[in-house]
């Protein structure tokens, strides 16, 4: 949908919000159960949180704080609409705004996230 | 004339003053509360912190052990339950119609329920450990 449909940049700010509110929404999930852990198996606990931290944890750690970092910002340039309505007229440039942001702050902690896997 | 679902800001706000009202500004003002508090939870326990550094007793001694960070983190899972599960039944309302749409939000709430009780009681009962050394 997201390649077929030749969407302008609104849409895709819009489905790109969705994509990561769901998936967001699901890692709580797992989370709050995990945490529940910590108290009621704390061994358990301990065997999960080992995937946090290899590889395969560290990427999908970093592509949820991607999906966080997207929304978080995203989420401002909606609420900046909503109550603002004159920066609708400027939605397009508040959206690369955003991606300016998420490039600055997201690529730092990314890399902090993932050099443990190649041993740095 | 109907309401359009979605704009190219969030979800049009609906009119009338009823629950729905009610509910768009608490997705704003609870997301306004996540940018600081999911943010800051995400710095500290994936950026400063390596998940390699924890396990449950580091939690329990170290991360825990201040009544200041469990109301952070209890408070951070009250915005965190509201607005991802009210954002998420938007999203089944825009996809699933009749009794699949009510089984589902039923369901949904359940667990949202469900999620408060195992999360409460583990941010308040689990007992504090004063560190070792």
């Amino acid at each position: 949908m997201l390649f077929r449909y030749r969407g302008s940049e609104g849409m895709l700010a819009w489905a790109f919000h969705r994509i990561s509110g769901v998936a967001i929404w699901a890692f709580v999930i797992v989370h709050v159960v995990d945490i529940y852990l910590v108290g009621g198996n704390p061994r358990a606990y301990d065997e999960l949180l080992k995937i946090y931290a290899s590889p395969i944890g560290r990427v999908a750690e970093t592509l949820l704080g991607a999906a966080l970092l997207y929304h978080a910002l995203n989420g401002l340039r909606i609420i900046v609409m909503d109550f603002w309505p004159v920066f609708t007229r400027y939605q397009r440039q508040l959206w690369y705004l955003n991606w300016a942001v998420f490039t600055l702050v997201g690529v730092p902690i990314a890399i902090v996230i993932l050099k443990p896997i190649f041993g740095l | 004339m109907t309401t359009p679902r979605y704009s190219r800001s969030g979800r049009v706000r609906p009119s009338g003053g009823g629950p729905e009202t009610f509910i768009w500004y608490l997705m704003r003002l609870t997301g306004l509360a996540l940018f600081v508090l999911a943010l800051t939870h995400f710095l500290i326990l994936h950026v400063l912190y390596d998940p390699s550094r924890q396990n449950a007793e580091w939690i329990t001694t170290m991360r825990w052990n201040s009544l200041f960070w469990r109301a952070f983190d209890w408070s951070l899972l009250m915005m965190v339950l509201v607005h991802a599960f009210l954002g998420v039944r938007t999203v089944i309302t825009d996809y699933l119609h009749g009794g699949a749409r009510t089984a589902t939000l039923m369901g949904l709430y359940l667990l949202a329920i469900g999620l408060f009780a195992i999360g409460t009681l583990v941010v308040m009962t689990l007992p504090t450990v004063v560190p070792k050394g």
